[in-house]
């Protein structure tokens, strides 16, 4: 068996805009993949075009062993699809939800019964099924959405910005469902603007203006920094200090993080010395200098900083 | 095919969800036969008529009294010879103006001509043709009644001689006429609305995004969204059916079958035409609008439902033959006043079936079309 999702020198223009630029990566079954960039980076437009509703410009993506631009709707048989918009039907109730994606699906009679019974029970919505899908609070309707969505046993799960807007907790509840699926065999491509999110994926791809900057898993990213080290520098001026450091030699990108600022420098030790002196010199006493383990974060500024030349909406 | 129940049990499901739109396929056009019914009322009565009656005679007296004697008209002022006609009708003191001449009575014993004059306000065009079409009645009544009184002449023209523009039957009530029109206008109106308004709204939401992502066929979801909205649009015509039987004694003279053949040809090119909209929108109030711009001006206006299509410039009456409330009004007054079937129609029939075909078929290869 291939590759769940192949993508191949996938663009999509809108006029002179370039939204997905050159992308190029493969999904294995059973993975769980995520698209990590900021609003605008181009996430949802590569997902729009796995699931056919947009057609390339340039390049290839088969989803299942299937082109999707050629066959898109036996593409569409194999796919569940979750967007950050809440897509049910919010004036039907949850079990009219249920039956309606099962019956657009073609389920009917005691088979759609049975997998409704099934979304309930994995939604956690028993005793809601009555209720107006409207009435629902946030983390339940998302359950829902996603339940409605894997009605048909699809091999893939879309899921673009499935989190927005939902509470900590609801949204952990929904990751374990998420990795459960992925565990029964299921496929599933996420995008997500949230650091935290991707630490769940076991593989991520970082895009930043429509082109993939980096791709692996979090702790294959993280090896950017190998052999080198983040410093956190909290000091009174951080802005200031962020220009001041920038010009430092044996400093890497320095990027603010709050009121402190993250610097990647070859050797801490000498580096922290260093730094200390510099901004000392103008009068911007160093309050704390600690190495720190870089985040996912560290990795995405660093990789978008190196990608350099095209700035993102944010 | 179970696709498109799903589809269909949940539109309708959404449909009885929201009382208001209910109520705006089932409400709204009982609620428009009664307004269009009693205010679009074309009969006309009690009309101040002048009269300036120069032959005092036997015969002019009695045509006096054949138009005082009807109900349309009543006697606002006795002219002598010579009074302000002009002046009378711009005070507005008479809507209409009987002249009759000295020569009347002399003329008709001579079994000449006998010409009478009526002046009538035409600042209302519309009154004005119904009260010339009351006079025109009324002097074909009065050649009649002198007929036998000059038995032995052979078959002539009239003795009293009106050539008006405006045929027009004094027995019509204009409600009977008005019924099939209003028919035609609310089933375009509200099965425009409706659909437009019901993908427009999944649009908006979003819903739509998700339904295309599944196995759904555009042709599956079209026949999905148009199968509710058919079966309330019929339900909105028999509640017009009953209503104007109940209220204006409306009766539908022609078989029932072919009634509902030519609603359910002429709706499904309304439903189309509603799928069509929701294409070009992109938000519920621009379908609101546009949907109800292009279903409606078109069925009142250029339908003549209310303005005689004859009587319309000739661009405007090109214009009308594109209009399908046209040919559906010819064809259901037909059937519900004269009592006809659909055959003396066919061509009218013909056109309604082929602009069915027409806004499915565009309609269709709008949703087919997908962002390129």
């Amino acid at each position: 068996m291939g590759p769940a999702i192949r993508i191949q020198g996938l663009t999509r223009r809108f006029g002179s805009f370039t939204a997905v630029d050159d992308v190029s990566f493969e999904v294995q079954p059973g993975e769980v993949f995520g698209l990590l960039g900021s609003n605008g980076a181009g996430k949802s437009t590569v997902i729009r075009m796995l699931c056919g509703l947009m057609r390339p410009t340039a390049g290839e993506a088969r989803v299942l062993g299937v082109d999707v631009a050629a066959r898109p709707e036996e593409v569409k048989r194999g796919l569940g699809y979750m967007t950050q918009r809440f897509s049910l039907y919010e004036d039907l109730t949850v079990r009219q939800n249920l039956t309606f994606f099962g019956g657009v699906y073609g389920l009917r009679g005691p088979a759609l019964r049975e997998r409704a019974g099934w979304a309930v029970a994995m939604a956690g919505l028993e005793g809601r099924e009555d209720a107006l899908a409207r009435g629902l609070p946030g983390g339940w309707r998302q359950r829902l959405a996603l339940a409605c969505s894997v009605l048909h046993r699809p091999r893939l799960l879309l899921l673009d910005e499935p989190t927005g807007g939902v509470d900590p907790i609801s949204r952990r509840r929904f990751w374990e469902l998420i990795e459960r699926m992925a565990a029964e065999g299921v496929t599933i491509l996420v995008t997500t603007h949230s650091l935290d999110e991707a630490e769940h994926c076991g593989r991520i791809a970082l895009m930043h203006a429509g082109r993939v900057v980096a791709l692996g898993s979090v702790a294959e990213l993280k090896e950017v920094f190998a052999g080198r080290a983040v410093l956190e520098v909290s000091c009174p001026r951080w802005l200031e200090a962020m220009r001041r450091l920038e010009t430092l030699e044996g400093v890497g990108e320095v990027s603010p993080f709050g009121d402190r600022l993250h610097v990647v420098v070859a050797d801490p030790g000498r580096a922290r010395g260093r730094i200390e002196a510099a901004l000392a010199a103008s009068g911007n006493v160093p309050m704390a200098i600690e190495r720190i383990v870089p985040s996912l974060e560290d990795v995405f500024i660093h990789y978008v900083e190196t990608a350099g030349g095209r700035g993102g909406e944010t | 095919m179970r696709r498109i129940w799903a589809v269909a049990v949940k539109d309708l499901r959404q449909a009885a969800r929201d009382p208001f739109s209910l109520l705006m396929l089932l409400g709204i056009p009982t609620f428009m036969l009664l307004l269009y019914g009693y205010a679009l009322n074309f009969d006309v009565r009690h009309v101040r008529l002048a009269v300036q009656d120069l032959s005092h005679s036997a015969a002019s007296r009695d045509l006096v009294a054949s138009f005082l004697n009807s109900t349309h008209f009543d006697l606002a002022a006795a002219l002598p010879a010579g009074a302000d006609l002009e002046t009378l009708t711009e005070r507005r003191q008479a809507k209409a103006i009987l002249v009759i001449p000295e020569s009347f009575s002399g003329d008709l014993e001579a079994g000449r001509r006998a010409v009478v004059q009526l002046i009538l306000d035409g600042t209302d065009a519309g009154t004005a043709s119904t009260v010339l079409g009351y006079a025109s009645a009324l002097a074909d009544r009065f050649n009649a009644s002198l007929a036998p009184g000059l038995a032995g002449t052979e078959p002539r023209e009239p003795l009293v001689d009106y050539r008006p523009r405006v045929w027009f039957n004094p027995e019509l009530e204009s409600t009977q006429f008005i019924v099939p029109g209003l028919i035609g206008f609310i089933l375009m109106l509200t099965a425009v609305l409706s659909t437009a308004l019901s993908v427009v709204r999944e649009k908006e939401r979003g819903t739509m995004e998700q339904l295309l992502v599944t196995s759904l066929r555009p042709g599956e979801l079209i026949a999905g969204k148009m199968l509710p909205y058919l079966a309330i649009s019929l339900a909105a015509t028999a509640v017009i059916l009953a209503a104007a039987r109940l209220l204006f004694d409306v009766v539908v003279k022609g078989p029932y079958l072919h009634l509902f053949l030519v609603v359910l040809v002429y709706l499904i090119g309304a439903l189309g035409l509603g799928l069509l909209v929701s294409s070009v929108s992109h938000s519920q109030s621009m379908a609101f609008q546009v949907g109800a711009l292009i279903s409606m001006l078109p069925a009142i206006f250029l339908s003549g439902f209310i303005f005689p299509i004859r009587s319309m410039p000739a661009a405007l009456q090109a214009v009308t033959y594109l209009v399908p409330a046209r040919y559906f009004l010819v064809i259901v007054r037909g059937i519900i006043l004269k009592g006809a079937g659909i055959a003396p129609y066919w061509p009218d029939m013909l056109f309604l079936v082929a602009n069915a075909a027409l806004m499915m078929g565009l309609a269709w290869a709008r949703l087919t079309r997908r962002e390129a």
